[in-house]
């Protein structure tokens, strides 16, 4: 690594004047992206504006639209009762991120703006319809969170823009959503694939809006519309899931790594998705399915 | 470009002139002098370098030494008192939970910080708890029994 200054900010404003015009500098949350690409010859600006100690972006509201200030870290988000109850699909993702401690640094902030086309907490903020609040000196910018990604690791932010907020609406009633991941492991995984779900229901149980994300499964996280399409105006039944199963498969884009192939890829693709479907409609009816555990922090202080 | 600065490890103020790269667990073995903290994927990975920032685990391979001025890190020297080791320690030794040693430090430091918020776990969360520590000896089952007596030695 290099010759690189450090500067701690402790208040938004101060961090977008140490930002500049972002040229040769960048701002630090959790580290848990920023220093592992470091390693991986990604070098580290000149300059790196440290935002942890911006306490006013440590902010959470649940009631009315989650408004999540860009350094909650996923063990906050996880353990939220309005998240955990009424954007579900974000509590199953940020309780599968990295182990316990990636989720105490890892911030939603840092997560939306290194734009991993596999980060867990995408799919499920797209089908919630979130959107984000950039800050610059010239003032606050809102942009719907499908607009943010243009590729792996890329967004449609300046560079002398920082994220302050993810905004995500309240949900309509009998709404459920979930996020679902293909891994090899319980820890420490990256999805293989993920699939995420928004599904609203009418009185009689029809599934009048539905949304589909697919994860890991293209340049950045899309929406899947033949698997909406697949489901919207049915009652959920196993001819439309697996109508949802084949329209997931064929909106995938995926490739080949060394963590699967293609084929595998795009097979499981349908099979992610189709679950999501099922188990966001389960929550839609009002039905119990568990968000995944993560011991420490149910009990304890999260952050 | 050094930078000047004090951490404070284990309760103990140690001032440091530190690059603004340096990570957390290269300031701790390297300026500081405590070696129990391991570096071993450096990568985010492994949870060999797993020391606890005001209570919290976190991974010191990526965590910037500066971010961490203004806050308590424990790191495996922390955690007996003086000669006296913890129940967790002695655990670990009375059950064999220890092989090559490498991913111990990480173990002892991830569990102390679980038993601190849940004092009386399930294996299931035990296990869970661990998730971030890798262990390429042991196969894990001695680890988690280690743990579990703790458990019951302190409740």
């Amino acid at each position: 690594m290099g010759d690189v200054a450090f500067h701690t900010a402790t208040t938004v404003d101060e961090a977008l004047a140490l930002l500049g015009d972002g040229s040769d500098a960048r701002v630090v949350a959790g580290g848990s992206d920023l220093i592992v690409q470091a390693r991986h010859g990604k070098s580290l600006p000149g300059t790196v504006i440290a935002i942890h100690r911006v306490d006013a972006l440590r902010t959470l509201t649940s009631s009315g639209d989650l408004v999540v200030g860009a350094l909650t870290s996923h063990a906050t988000l996880c353990a939220d009762a309005g998240v955990r109850s009424n954007w579900t699909a974000i509590a199953d993702a940020s309780a599968l991120v990295g182990s316990h401690a990636t989720r105490n640094v890892g911030t939603l902030g840092g997560n939306v703006m290194n734009a991993s086309p596999a980060m867990e907490t995408g799919g499920p903020l797209i089908v919630l319809g979130a959107s984000v609040t950039l800050r610059s000196a010239a003032g606050d910018r809102e942009v719907a969170i499908e607009e943010l990604w243009t590729g792996p690791g890329k967004t449609s932010a300046n560079p002398g823009e920082i994220c302050v907020a993810v905004t995500v609406p309240a949900q309509p009633a009998h709404t459920g959503s979930a996020y679902v991941r293909l891994e090899y492991r319980r820890a420490m995984e990256i999805a293989i694939v993920g699939a995420s779900a928004c599904v609203t229901l009418d009185d009689a149980g029809n599934v009048t809006a539905a949304k589909v994300a697919l994860t890991a499964l293209a340049p950045t996280i899309i929406r899947s519309p033949a698997a909406e399409a697949a489901i919207i105006g049915t009652d959920g039944n196993d001819e439309a899931l697996a109508a949802v199963t084949a329209g997931a498969s064929a909106d995938a884009k995926p490739i080949s790594d060394l963590r699967a192939n293609e084929d595998y890829r795009r097979a499981m693709a349908g099979v992610i998705a189709k679950r999501a479907v099922a188990v966001a409609a389960q929550r839609a009816r009002g039905e119990e399915f568990p968000i995944p555990a993560t011991p420490v922090f149910m009990k304890g202080s999260g952050q | 470009m050094k930078h000047a600065a004090t951490l404070t490890v284990n309760g103990m103020a140690y001032p440091v002139e530190l690059e603004g790269d340096t990570t957390l667990v290269r300031a701790i073995r390297d300026d500081i002098g405590l070696t129990g903290t391991k570096e071993g994927c450096d990568d985010c990975e492994c949870g060999a370098c797993m020391v606890m920032i005001d209570g919290r685990p976190v991974n010191s391979c990526t965590y910037l030494a500066l971010q961490a001025v203004g806050s308590d890190v424990t790191t495996v020297e922390g955690l007996a008192d003086g000669e006296t080791l913890s129940n967790l320690q002695s655990a670990f030794l009375d059950q064999g939970g220890v092989q090559c040693g490498f991913c111990t430090p990480g173990m002892l430091v991830s569990a102390h910080a679980l038993l601190r918020e849940n004092a009386d776990p399930t294996e299931e969360e035990v296990r869970l708890a661990l998730g971030g520590n890798l262990c390429r000896c042991t196969g894990y089952t001695k680890i988690a029994s280690a743990v579990m007596q703790a458990a019951k030695a302190s409740v």
